[in-house]
């Protein structure tokens, strides 16, 4: 078979549209609509005691002022709490304008919609909103503390307390030969997309429809959350997330308050409204992740077997829980990781600050998950004097143990059940990759370099393609081009490319005929989104079952026309033709005409399908009883459960004593997957994984100070690597496939970000000696570090230098 | 993120630009831009008016004499830093403008807008002091030159008031028997300097240290020249102890921390980048000085 794809490095056939900027973003479109501008609050905790507009009025274009008290019907409720979990016992969500009261800096409380974006940006510059000022809890250890409290109805703060366990932990802890206790911190980063949010409304008045264009990950949803709160019929709206530049994560939450707004604003204007976020709002308005501090016992026996893990959590959550628990939830069931881990109890508590909301940020609570456990695997080898890539080893999940279970709920509602995996095989490769056993040696060279070389590893098992479910509908035309179509979402990880090899390959035509639709709800109106990995897993096994599904129609009719058995049939390059029988074929192209009897022909093609041209059986009808005219097929792909993908890293890091520069100067990774389906996109997504790896360990951090000002909004401060911070990345594959779906494959969208924090921090700690409890870290906090005589040291650098705690 | 509005006026003279900046209530040259448009888009500043001196003839030669480089104003940064004249004449102008942000801000951004705009975490106000160098000022009253002590009075901001253009900068030529070196640490390849460090070093006609001076760059906030000369005063070349030169510039600057850098790391910066900058200028020199 010539159109065998799937597995393929495939070269992605959106770049070439995209990086010529022939791509259409939300901003492309819609150049003579209004622009919307918002009064976002500079205060972090506040009432909202007056806005006056007036100033605003006599700014020539100025066409609309919106505050809380236009707001209509439900538009004046709290917006949706997206997804209600049991443990969420206090959810919080602000209104699209603020009603009385500002939790965060941001936090939109006047839109205006004038001509063009400056003259909005000047009419609201001259609104005055008075505020009176109220006690701001920033950072999860003062929302612990509860000295003040971010909603006056939720004293302490805690807007959930997430709790699982599989045992009696403290009896398990108390038989542990051994136990240590530890607390470590990691910081708030954030997604940063190059493009930011945006929004686009146009009211057809003749025909009473919505069509909105908006920078999501979640189209479907979207349109279900404007017919509510606008309350139309869900037929009168139309979403489409055009070309989207990037969304890590910040885009699946919904509706946004802008993404409300503005259709309102449309329809009660009869005109085009658009707002495109500007990179101030989006650090200030959209949503950040990773602030969490962990308290960690682990028990564990002489050979550095865990034998309990009891982890206590805060996670900061921001002002907000619009998306529930899940980045507890996450953080909770994926930090066991690859291991076997006897009795584990965690809660963590959710708590509120007066900051930006905390929503999945690629990765999604796994970053600090593993942070947790890898973190306790380096201090068990740290405590016995053990290698810690034999710690982790014992600790390995064996591949005769799978399925596995961990007797956790994973945050689909559905049993964490790994379905397959070879961490043993993992680990080896990673050690053989990255140079495990020369770490000395590389250790003296560079010491004779006047460097400080560490290594650290992590490893980590991520949970890929939650359902409900996703569907696909793939159409074969009469030109022999195939449309394919799903409902979730494209970002830019190459979707068009792999559903569209998926495609040729279940199918048997030319990838060049295949085009692929994403997002887009007038061709498909039932998805879920963007999320966790799951585009290819999902969609992916979706448009291969409808692929199948066309394909056996296909067969059917070509039978007939052949008159051969369906089952002696193949499609190869576009055409059915019988298996050993040379000459006996026909193009699908034309067997997707025949497909659907015509009465009337409008060209050659067509000809072939009408009532005279064909002799048909008189006594049965034109389109068979249960069947349906045209070659196309419509079907959904449902999991029993989520599918784990898996993976090791490991980095080496040299460290200039003189000025405590930290350089990442190797990286390796092992990356398990399932089958791939393109090897050179899940080799993209590994690299941009690493790339925001490194910037959450080294680089990023949201820097808020007390007032709950963010003091680094802008790319001029807020860190992210450059592609020459970036280190070069060797990969090595390994393929474990899954058992759960049609095609065998795993996500593998955020695998690449997971163990960055963790296996830098081990490196760095390996390096200097000195304990690495709280993640980024920068050179100025590493000097602080290592010239504060109480910092703790590890007993591997007391060992190796001789010196004595 | 968008400027309040403004008004633009784009001269073809000097004597236009200067009527328009003398008339114009809150006028403000445009040179690059990169500076300057990003305070527009975030609101930070609100000019009245732009004078883009983008067309004006005649500012943009760079002239390399045996005295010295002189810049015009409408020099971009990646000029500078590829004019093998005046990095001879001046090594210190490609090696410090090497350091000034990415390739793209280079090729628009100018170095007497640089120093214009008078921020102590730029590179060429450190170097335009460093070379006891002076800028040519235009105003309706005529052209002055103004030495770089009388020219920075706080960060963002210079003693040039009222109407005036600065045409051009001018920084001598490196003397006889020294030797130059420039180095910065930045958060990330390209980014302003946590800590950036200029040094200049001059033998006597025995190889023996007679003179060393340092200029630091996101250290305080004006550019200032330290003289680190009593620290290694009359040692022979080859011997100096540069650790105390670094030693004595630690005590010598006063620097703020950030969000980047603690006062003490960025003071831990200046003696290391003092060291390791003098050891190579110190070579520079020697060869320069011969046997
Ligand atoms: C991402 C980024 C990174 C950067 N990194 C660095 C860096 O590492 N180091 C560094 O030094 N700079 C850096 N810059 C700034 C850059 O070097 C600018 O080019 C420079 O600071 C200003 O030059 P300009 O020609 O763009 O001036 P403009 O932006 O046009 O003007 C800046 C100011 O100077 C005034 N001005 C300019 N020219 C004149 C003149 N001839 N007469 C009177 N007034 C004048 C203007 O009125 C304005 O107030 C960076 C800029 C960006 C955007």
């Amino acid at each position: 078979m010539t159109t065998k794809l799937f597995g393929e490095p495939v070269r992605r056939r959106e770049d070439a549209r995209l990086i010529t900027g022939r791509g259409r973003y939300l901003d492309d479109i819609g150049s003579d609509a209004l622009a919307a501008a918002f009064v976002r609050s500079p205060h972090a905790h506040a009432r909202v005691v007056d806005v006056d507009v007036d100033a605003a009025l006599d700014v020539e274009g100025l066409v609309a002022v919106y505050t809380y008290e236009d707001l209509p019907g439900p538009l004046a409720e709290p917006l949706p709490v997206l997804i209600p979990h049991p443990q969420l016992h206090a959810p919080r969500t602000g209104y699209p304008l603020a009603n009385g009261e500002v939790n965060h800096v941001g936090e939109p409380v006047v839109m205006v919609v004038a001509t063009d974006r400056y003259v909005a940006e000047d009419a609201a510059e001259r609104i005055v909103v008075t505020y009176e000022e109220l006690p701001v809890v920033v950072g999860v250890d003062a929302a612990r503390e509860a000295v003040h409290a971010v909603h006056a109805d939720v004293p302490d703060n805690v807007a959930a307390r997430h709790h699982q366990e599989t045992g009696d932990a403290d009896a398990a802890l108390a038989a542990s030969p051994h136990t240590l206790s530890f607390t470590q911190y990691i910081e708030r980063s954030a997604c940063m997309p190059m493009e930011g949010k945006g929004v686009h409304a146009r009211w057809d008045a003749g025909d009473r429809s919505l069509r909105v264009h908006t920078s999501t990950q979640a189209s479907t949803s979207v349109r279900a959350a404007i017919a509510a709160k606008l309350q139309l019929s869900l037929d009168q709206v139309e979403v489409v997330a055009p070309d989207v530049g990037g969304g890590f994560g910040v885009k699946i939450v919904h509706p946004w308050p802008e993404e409300l707004l503005v259709p309102m604003a449309a329809i009660a204007l009869g005109r085009e409204v658009k707002w495109a976020e500007d990179r101030r709002e989006h650090f200030i308005s959209s949503a950040h992740e990773r602030q969490q501090r962990q308290e960690i016992t682990v028990g564990y026996d002489d050979d550095g077997r865990v034998t309990a893990l009891d982890v206590h959590v805060w996670h900061d959550n921001g002002a907000y829980t619009p998306y529930g628990i899940i980045v507890p939830i996450v953080t909770a069931t994926q930090l066991v990781g690859p291991y076997v881990i006897p009795v584990y109890r965690v809660i963590v508590e959710s708590v509120y600050t007066n900051t930006v909301i905390v929503t999945p940020y690629r990765g999604a609570g796994r970053p600090q998950g593993c942070f947790a456990m890898e973190r306790t695997m380096d201090r068990i080898a740290d405590a016995l004097g053990l290698d810690r890539a034999v710690v982790r080893e014992r600790n390995l999940i064996r591949p005769e143990q799978f399925p596995y279970d961990h007797r956790l709920t994973f945050q689909d509602g559905r049993p964490v059940i790994y379905d397959s995996g070879d961490y043993p095989g993992l680990l080896d490769k990673l050690r053989a990759l990255v140079g495990w056993e020369s770490a000395e040696e590389l250790r003296a060279d560079a010491e004779a370099r006047g460097k400080l070389l560490g290594v650290g590893m992590a490893l980590y098992v991520e949970g890929t393609g939650p359902g409900p479910y996703e569907g696909g509908h793939v159409q074969v035309l009469g030109s022999g081009k195939v449309l394919v179509s799903t409902g979730l979402t494209s970002q830019g990880q190459g979707h068009e490319t792999v559903f569209a090899q998926i495609v040729a390959s279940e199918l048997g035509v030319p990838i060049e005929d295949v085009e692929v639709t994403t997002g887009d709800t007038r061709r498909f109106g039932y998805a879920v989104g963007t999320f966790a990995s799951r585009a290819a897993v999902m969609s992916g096994n979706a448009v291969a079952l409808a692929a199948r599904g066309v394909r056996e129609k296909a067969l059917r009719i070509a039978a007939d026309v052949l008159e051969a058995d369906p089952g002696d049939l193949e499609i190869d390059e576009g055409v059915v033709s019988v298996r050993g029988t040379p000459g006996a074929a026909i193009p699908l192209r034309t067997v997707a005409v025949l497909s659907n009897p015509l009465r009337y022909a409008f060209d050659e093609a067509a000809k072939q399908a009408t009532q005279f041209a064909r002799s048909a059986s008189d006594d049965k009808p034109p389109v068979a009883p249960g069947d349906a005219p045209g070659l196309e097929h419509r079907d959904y792909y449902s999991p029993i459960r989520s599918t784990f993908a898996s993976g090791a890293h490991a980095a080496v890091v040299e460290i200039d004593p003189a000025t405590w520069e930290i350089d990442v100067v190797k990286y390796a990774v092992v990356h398990d997957c399932g089958n791939v389906v393109n090897p050179m996109i899940v080799e993209g997504q590994v690299h941009g994984g690493v790339a925001q790896g490194v910037g959450g360990a080294l680089y990023e951090r949201m820097a808020y100070d007390a007032d709950g000002q963010l003091q680094n909004a802008s790319f001029m401060d807020f860190l992210m690597p450059y592609a020459s911070e970036v280190p070069d990345v060797v990969i090595d594959h390994q393929e474990t496939p899954s058992p759960l779906n049609p095609l065998g494959i795993k996500g593998a969208g955020e695998a690449g970000v997971i163990p960055g924090t963790a296996a830098i921090a081990s490196a760095i700690e390996d390096a200097t000696g000195r304990r690495i409890a709280a993640m980024p870290i920068s050179p100025t906090q590493l000097y602080d570090l290592v010239r504060d005589g109480s910092s703790e040291t590890t007993a591997a650098w007391r060992r190796r230098t001789g010196v004595d705690a | 993120m968008k400027p309040a509005p403004f008004r633009y006026a784009d001269p073809r003279s000097l004597a236009e630009a200067l009527e328009v900046l003398a008339t114009e209530e809150g006028a403000k040259v445009l040179a690059g831009g990169q500076s300057l448009l990003p305070l527009l888009s975030m609101r930070l500043a609100a000019p009245a008016t732009l004078v883009d001196i983008n067309r004006v003839p005649g500012l943009d030669r760079i002239e390399a004499t045996g005295d010295g480089v002189r810049v015009g104003a409408l020099v971009r940064h990646v000029r500078l830093l590829e004019d093998v004249v005046a990095a001879r004449v001046q090594p210190l102008l490609a090696r410090a403008t090497a350091n000034v942000a990415h390739p793209a801000i280079r090729n628009r951004g100018t170095t007497v807008g640089s120093i214009a705009h008078a921020d102590p975490s730029g590179e060429m106000t450190s170097v335009l002091a460093l070379t006891g160098g002076s800028v040519e000022v235009a105003t309706p009253a005529g052209v002055a030159t103004v030495g770089w002590e009388d020219l920075f009075v706080g960060p963002l901001e210079t003693s040039l008031h009222g109407p005036a253009v600065v045409t051009a900068a001018s920084f001598p030529a490196l003397p006889d028997r020294s030797g130059t070196a420039f180095a910065e640490i930045a958060r990330r390849k390209g980014d302003y300097a946590v800590c950036g460090a200029g040094v200049v070093v001059t033998l006597d006609a025995d190889r023996r240290v007679e003179r060393v001076r340092a200029a630091y760059v996101s250290v305080g906030l004006v550019p200032a020249v330290h003289d680190l000369t009593d620290a290694v005063a009359g040692q022979p070349v080859e011997k100096a102890d540069w650790a105390a030169a670094g030693a004595l510039a630690r005590t010598l600057v006063d620097p703020d921390g950030d969000l980047h850098a603690s006062a003490d790391y960025r003071r831990l910066l200046v003696g290391v980048l003092t060291e390791r900058t003098l050891a190579r200028a110190a070579a520079e020199a020697a060869e320069r000085t011969g046997a």
